[in-house]
């Protein structure tokens, strides 16, 4: 995405609106905020960029009297405040939208809105409605304000929070990675309503990891790295590759890796394969896919278009409506993971803390889930074998633990995935479908599930890589599929594919790039 | 008020937990005595003299140990697996009942035979009875912990139909089955007591209990099952099949407890064969921490209560239903303790 010219004359006057000063967080041992400084001007949109971990939702949490921080000042306006609940921010007119939204689903966009923000007893729908109508307008949020919430895409329902920011006069808007889960089409709508905030003299803090979009959208940057600031930078002083380095500490891995230099007979095959929801809507439509063996077929796709669904299918945790999954030519029984497991298909779920891992268990019991049959002796567990087992997996994964028989709740995100690397892929499976496999994971640990991946390639199976993540799928995918409305949109050799086309296959256009 | 979730705490702090719930049950239990008019020192004396302080009243205080050991088991095994049981009291009723129509009706078989029988019937019924919610859960996801709790009523309500039609003992007018023959009567181990054979069962259940917890397959499935049930349907485990055993297994255990009471100190079915065993034993589990040893000893601290309270009663007149009381708190006492360990809580003033 190109970075467009815009005039940003509104940057001139530099008035603080907020000033934080040394703000110290610490959860447990863990610093999240070390003496952070962070000033945020009037009428600028300033991108917080970090990895995860970095203590960016932190700061703002704490701004928006979520957390206390431990010391530090906070002024608003250039008064001294504390901020004891996020109602105090509310009266200070701050705003945030979290990455998990607060709306009641069955109520309607105008009573979402209105909610917690009329006082006295009477409310006047009518004068609600005029203002959030006038607020629509200003900004360009449409949304229908009689819909129910559940029934408005993700991008509708983030335009709603955004909407109940405003809707209580808002004039600093926080927003936490809001573009995780739009479209690209959503996120160029998303980026207009910022900039005529910004233009109105609104002030925004735009959380995010993806550089391009931080170059895109924001006149300023602050760069966090493991709780502290790394560094500040005028978005026209500085560009992706010094930003990357600021974050991440080192030069990135190169952006595409070599494709597959051998792929073989169709290994996973999707036959008119039809899945319904949790609310027994078809999510996936006869869908038909084939990977071969040594490839990896990314699909890509905005959350919610039957992706989840999909992959719940596969792992055996779905009973699909009709249709078949064959694995090496042979049909895998419909709700039975232990098929799938017994015939070798490695499986790493989106949820890693609520499908993957037993978090109460510790890291060897978490090993053997789907394999600790095979230590039984007469109805009994090897305790010896399965500690053995461990120990080779903890080594061969590299996965940081106090050992094996440490809970797993106590591990970081990242070596939390790498149990379920480690339990799925050690195995030489034939067939690995992975679901947002780097989703929530530091730059580090997202290298190293690439690395894993692009190995069980090379040794043979066929991988079924589904994200989100744009750059993921273009750096590891021979082939490209996108998933739209429960359908493939479009598929494609990687090399012969562009961002812009995906893009296009993602936002539901079916139609050759000019 | 700020609660805040802690780092976990070390191993023995864990397991100190339990001790200073119960030290912290007897100071409270103080407050109940004195309102009671009892006096304090004598009070206490008598509890704990009344439980333990001859050889008599020690086995005794055994005796009643028995099937709160069974009920905290049962209660224990189906809580580690989310199956939340609290129809021990329907299946330690179920389990009196089969163990009493196999008593009464004992074939001429050796003694080790129809011993066998009468278990393996009590066991069987119980299990049998808590299949029926496990059932429910599995195939119609219907709330465990009511229909658990509402079977019970059944069960009391099966047996007294029972007791006043075809088990009721011929010419009497009470709801009471006729005596179980000889044969079938649990033996007495040690003269001059009613310390009989169930004490021992109960010893080995906790045994096979923490055995098939920490050693076996099954034990394995039915953790995974308790912390994540998705994540154990995901890595493969029959999630439906591991409710059905635990049910059944749990049930069996306060079925056995029923059986005892039947075969060992009653010798009749009676509607008031439990007074409320199934209820205590959830309280006993929570206060054990779900764990076979520490059920076992929370139940002989149960046990102390109960009996003491008899003395206690006789010499200060404070109503034995201190013992309730107590327990009631014990169980208060215990949540609260478990909540301090997992969570912060800090008093924050505007």
């Amino acid at each position: 995405m190109s970075r467009p010219d815009t005039p940003r004359t509104h940057l001139e006057e530099r008035t603080p609106v907020v000033e934080m000063r040394s703000i110290r967080k610490t959860f447990l041992d863990v610093v999240a905020n070390r003496d952070v400084d962070f000033t945020l001007y009037k009428g600028e949109i300033c991108a917080l960029l970090g990895e995860n971990g970095a203590g960016k939702t932190t700061l703002m949490n704490i701004l928006f009297g979520y957390y206390a921080a431990d010391s530090g000042e906070i002024r608003i306006g250039g008064e001294k405040v504390s901020l004891s609940s996020p109602r105090d921010a509310i009266t200070r007119r701050i705003g945030m939208v979290h990455q998990h939204f607060t709306l009641v689903p069955s109520q309607t966009v105008l009573e979402n809105t209105v909610v917690g923000s009329c006082g006295g007893f009477f409310l006047d729908m009518g004068k609600a409605r005029r203002k959030l109508l006038e607020l629509q307008r200003r900004f360009g949020l449409h949304v229908d304000p009689d819909a129910p919430v559940w029934t408005l895409p993700i991008g509708g329902q983030q335009k709603v929070e955004i909407l109940k920011a405003l809707y209580r006069d808002a004039h600093i808007l926080i927003l936490d990675e809001p573009t995780a889960v739009l479209a690209p089409l959503e996120t160029m709508e998303l980026f207009g309503t910022l900039r005529a905030l910004a233009a109105e003299g609104c002030s925004v803090v735009f959380i995010s990891h993806k550089l391009y979009e931080v170059m895109e959208i924001a006149d300023r940057v602050v760069v966090l790295s493991k709780g502290s600031v790394a560094a500040e930078r005028e978005t026209r002083d500085t560009d992706e590759r010094e930003l990357a380095n600021l974050m991440v500490g080192r030069e990135l891995a190169v952006q595409r890796h070599s494709g597959s230099q051998r792929r073989g007979d169709p290994t996973l095959e999707i036959r008119s394969l039809s899945v319904r929801n949790d609310k027994e809507l078809e999510a996936v439509k006869e869908l038909s896919l084939a990977i071969r063996s040594g490839e990896i077929l990314g699909m890509a796709g905005v959350s919610g278009n039957g992706q989840r669904e999909l992959a719940e299918a596969l792992f055996g945790l779905r009973v699909p409506d009709g249709g078949d999954v064959l694995l090496g030519g042979k049909p895998l029984p419909p709700g039975k993971p232990k098929t799938a497991v017994d015939r070798k298909m490695a499986r790493i779920p989106e949820d890693r803390m609520t499908t993957g891992l037993l978090l109460e268990l510790t890291v060897e019991e978490n090993l053997v889930l789907e394999n600790h049959a095979s230590f039984r002796s007469f109805g009994m567990l090897d305790h010896a074998a399965i500690g053995r087992h461990a120990d080779r997996l903890i080594g061969e994964f590299g996965i940081t633990t106090d050992g094996r028989r440490a809970v797993a709740r106590t591990l970081s995100g990242g070596n939390l995935q790498k149990i379920i690397l480690a339990r799925e892929l050690s195995a030489s499976p034939r067939a690995v479908v992975a679901a947002q496999p780097t989703r929530g994971l530091d730059v580090g640990a997202i290298e190293y599930v690439h690395k894993r991946i692009l190995e069980a390639r090379e040794s043979g199976a066929a991988i079924l890589l589904i994200s989100e993540d744009l750059d993921e799928i273009f750096l590891l995918a021979d082939r490209i599929a996108v998933m739209y409305e429960g359908r493939i949109m479009g598929i494609a050799e990687r090399d012969e594919a562009s961002r812009e086309q995906v893009g296009l296959w993602m936002s539901g256009v079916n139609e050759p790039c000019a | 008020m700020i609660v805040s979730k802690r780092a976990p705490l070390p191993g023995w702090i864990q397991l100190l937990v339990p001790v200073g719930a119960v030290l912290a049950t007897l100071l409270l239990s103080a407050i109940p005595i004195l309102i009671a008019g009892g006096d304090l020192w004598l009070s206490y004396a008598s509890l704990f003299k009344g439980a333990l302080g001859t050889r008599y009243n020690f086995l005794e205080t055994c005796v009643k140990a028995a099937p709160l050991t069974f009920t905290g088991l049962a209660v224990a095994f189906a809580f580690r697996a989310k199956f939340w049981n609290i129809g021990a009291e329907g299946q330690l009723l179920a389990g009196a009942i089969a163990a009493a129509w196999v008593g009464i009706y004992a074939p001429p078989l050796p003694k080790v035979i129809v011993l066998f029988l009468v278990c393996a019937a009590g066991f069987l019924a119980g299990g049998a009875w808590a299949t029926i919610p496990a059932l429910l859960k599995t195939k119609y996801r219907v709330d465990d912990v009511v229909t658990t709790l509402l079977l019970n009523y059944v069960m009391w309500h099966l047996m007294g139909y029972l007791l006043f039609g075809p088990l009721q003992m011929p010419g009497s007018s009470w709801p009471r089955s006729p005596a179980v023959a000889e044969i079938a009567r649990f033996p007495v181990l040690l003269i001059r007591s009613r310390f009989h054979l169930g004490i021992l069962l109960a010893l080995v259940a906790v045994l096979v209990v923490w055995f098939v917890n920490s050693k076996t397959v099954f034990g394995y499935q039915s953790r995974a099952v308790g912390v994540n049930p998705r994540a154990a349907a995901f890595g493969g485990i029959n999630v439906n099949a591991v409710i059905m055993k635990t049910a059944l297994l749990s049930g069996g255990l306060a079925g056995l407890a029923g059986v005892g009471e039947v075969v060992a100190i009653h010798f009749h079915l009676l509607m008031d064969i439990s007074p409320g065993f199934g209820y205590s034993g959830i309280v006993i589990a929570m206060l054990g921490r779900l764990h076979p040893v520490g059920t076992a000893l929370s139940a002989f601290f149960f046990s102390v209560i109960i009996v003491g309270a008899q003395s206690m009663s006789r010499l200060t007149g404070v109503p034995t239903y201190i013992a309730e009381v107590i327990q009631g708190m014990a169980l208060i006492v215990m949540l609260i303790a478990l909540l301090l360990t997992e969570y912060r809580v800090k008093a924050v003033r505007d």
